[in-house]
């Protein structure tokens, strides 16, 4: 067990020094033109580009390059903007993630119902009526790019339907802090958990759906069966049970990836300056200190994420803790 | 083993190659292949969906075709004080804006007549059928290139990680780990941010900046662990069964064993990810050129459609409806599909990507 965790440990360090190779390569040693360049962003200075050069030691090899910046993401986070002069981009990174966190985590509670919700009722009733139109709905909802889906909101809450009784309270776009303005914050975010969840939902009530079919023919379902249970009883107790292993491992893996900039183009269509939205901007003006921090900070949270989701495994599953 | 259960898009096991469970006493004497070919030719919705996907793809080769005989203007052009002949009045393209604070502009609306500027025109005039066939043919493009590039590289790697083990398994398994772990949005945008003003350099291949290869390049890469591991455990799989030990034991050089017994082996996975990769590239295309960093003006591609409406969505919002419509109607009918290529040839197949 002692072992299992250091090796997983191992495994986690070495992903996440991965990344941040990965990360600073692209960044700093894609073949083609000057870093310093980049990093100044668009018609910067020669002065400003000598600065740069200074700043971040692009005249050394590039081992030291890399320590160089990790130490100026992780131990001083003295990293600054060069496009927005003097904006430390570490602090601004911070700033953003509750915004990020109430989008991901509303939605995520809306997609977990949902999909239950949709799995079960279209298993339940499989091959009927209600399966079927379940299923179609679903299949839409994946084919959606979500930035779109977000778009037709705007379109409807913001403008052609804002007048009626369905939307006009919906506030103008934008986020409000949940501590200072809880009902301000509930309705800002409506829509967008809406739009976010609606892909996850058609997702999970599939796969969830495909799953439970699939358990409902094991023996132990069988047997009971027998034993004269009651079919729901059997398919929340026993079906849904079984079912969840898959659900939570998805569930971890997804959570994760939104947060670390899988809600980007939720952030953008809704105008919530998030981790996703900084990141936008910072793209829209080529301002790569921002990105670099951004993308290396997710990543490190995703890893973090999905190495949590294995402890839980660990807590759910228990053959997962004696395979170690 | 927990990394086996934690992959989403992990195999059971080694399934036998060819399950005689799954095709009818009838039907097994004309081979896996025919009989998956023709359940999914039974496959009734997956059919209309093809067609349908047929019908999108020959619209969008009709492009320069529609803009020269139908729509009459070139989509790729400004037309800021051009005027379009409606109904016998002539109208400006762009007539200044009366919602709002009146700043700008707002372009022409949809005739719906089968004619010049059919769905409207955008903020610089173009007409925007036009445009949408000519994005629809970039998108459709940068979908396919990009999921013929993730699968040439996943299934290389995946076969020789499975083949040779050791080192060699060791150190691309660590760097499949790495992207695996990076959020796809991230890894692409890192990638076009340093890419797409300067291009790429490498050796003997050069790509432009603003070509269409930087964005092919981009998502086949992001997507090759995804379907290189669940390669990857097959391949480890079939190393494992009688007739791949036999092979070895009688010395067939490595590349037949490859070409020979391996690859007719995975390819019924391999199929069963084709449609599901085109609909996940087809999604990423558009978001990448929503985000301003896949296909670059004046170049179209649907993503790019529903950016240039995005500022029109209160007054014109049918720039950003139609080609998001097309993408969704798109990707729908590749899912579909996928279902029913997945019930055809390897039914037990879990996928899901992303």
């Amino acid at each position: 067990m002692l072992f299992a965790i250091l090796s997983r440990l191992g495994r986690l360090v070495f992903v996440m020094f991965g990344i941040s190779v990965v990360v600073f390569l692209i960044f700093f040693a894609t073949p083609g033109s000057d870093p310093a360049a980049r990093i100044a962003g668009r018609n910067a200075s020669p002065e400003t580009l000598a600065q740069v050069r200074q700043s971040f030691g692009l005249d050394q090899p590039l081992p030291v390059q890399y320590a160089v910046m990790m130490k100026r993401l992780f131990v001083t986070q003295d990293l600054t903007s060069f496009v927005n002069r003097g904006q430390k981009v570490v602090p601004a990174v911070i700033k953003a993630i509750p915004v990020t966190l109430s989008l991901v985590l509303g939605a995520a509670v809306l997609w977990v119902i949902g999909g239950l919700i949709v799995g079960v009722a279209a298993a339940a009733t499989r091959g009927g009526w209600t399966d079927r139109s379940l299923m179609a709905l679903s299949l839409v909802g994946v084919s959606m790019p979500v930035f779109w889906v977000g778009e037709v909101m705007n379109l409807l809450s913001q403008s052609r339907l804002h007048h009626t009784f369905l939307f006009s309270w919906v506030p103008p776009l934008g986020y409000k802090p949940l501590l200072t303005d809880p009902a301000g914050w509930f309705k800002a975010l409506v829509i967008p958990w809406v739009t976010l969840a609606i892909l996850y939902i058609g997702l999970y009530g599939r796969i969830l759906r495909a799953d439970l079919i699939e358990t409902m023919q094991e023996d132990f379902v069988r047997t009971a069966r027998a034993k004269g249970l009651p079919e729901s009883r059997i398919l929340l107790r026993h079906g849904v049970r079984s079912s969840l292993i898959a659900f939570v491992t998805m569930f971890g893996l997804d959570f994760g990836a939104l947060i670390g900039g899988g809600a980007l183009l939720t952030e953008v269509v809704f105008g919530l300056r998030g981790v996703g939205k900084l990141t936008y901007d910072a793209l829209q003006t080529l301002d790569l200190p921002v990105i670099l921090t951004t993308v290396l900070y997710a990543s490190f949270f995703v890893v973090a994420a999905n190495a949590l989701v294995d402890a839980l495994y660990a807590v759910v599953d228990p053959r997962v803790r004696r395979a170690g | 083993m927990t990394d086996r259960i934690l992959d989403p898009l992990a195999l059971p096991a080694a399934a036998p190659p060819q399950d005689p469970a799954l095709g009818g006493a009838k039907e097994a004497s004309s081979g896996p292949w025919a009989t998956a070919w023709r359940r999914l030719r039974r496959d009734r919705g997956a059919m209309v969906a093809l067609a349908v996907l047929c019908l999108v793809a020959l619209a969008c080769a009709a492009a320069p075709l529609y803009a020269s005989a139908v729509s009459g203007t070139n989509p790729f052009a400004t037309n800021l004080n051009g005027e379009v002949t409606i109904d016998g009045t002539a109208q400006p393209v762009l007539a200044p804006s009366t919602t709002g604070l009146g700043l700008g502009v707002t372009p022409i609306g949809p005739t719906w007549a089968f004619g010049p500027y059919m769905l409207g025109a955008d903020n610089q005039g173009r007409d925007v059928a036009a445009r949408m066939l000519y994005g629809g043919r970039n998108s459709l493009l940068i979908a396919g290139a990009a999921t013929l590039l993730t699968l040439v590289f996943a299934v290389a790697i995946g076969l020789l990680c499975g083949f040779f083990g050791g080192i060699v398994d060791g150190v691309l398994n660590r760097v499949l780990d790495v992207l695996w772990a990076f959020p796809i949005y991230l890894l692409a945008i890192s990638l076009s941010i340093v890419l797409i003003a300067e291009g790429l350099t490498i050796g003997p291949i050069d790509i432009r900046a603003g070509s269409l290869w930087l964005p092919i390049a981009i998502i086949g890469v992001v997507y090759v662990p995804y379907v290189a591991r669940p390669i990857r455990g097959q391949t480890l799989s079939l190393m494992r069964s009688e007739f791949i030990a036999a092979a070895i034991a009688l010395g067939v050089p490595p590349w037949r064993i490859f070409v020979k017994d391996l690859l007719p082996n995975i390819m019924p996975r391999v199929i069963v990810l084709v449609p599901i990769l085109l609909a996940l590239n087809m999604i990423t295309e558009s978001s990448l050129s929503f985000l301003s960093i896949g296909v670059q003006p004046p170049d179209a591609s649907w993503g790019t459609i529903i950016q240039d409406g995005q500022g029109l969505l209160y007054s014109r919002p049918i720039v950003a409806l139609a080609p998001g419509l097309a993408v969704a109607l798109t990707v729908l009918c590749l899912n579909i599909l996928g279902d029913g290529v997945r019930d055809a040839f390897d039914p037990r197949a879990k996928v899901r990507i992303a």
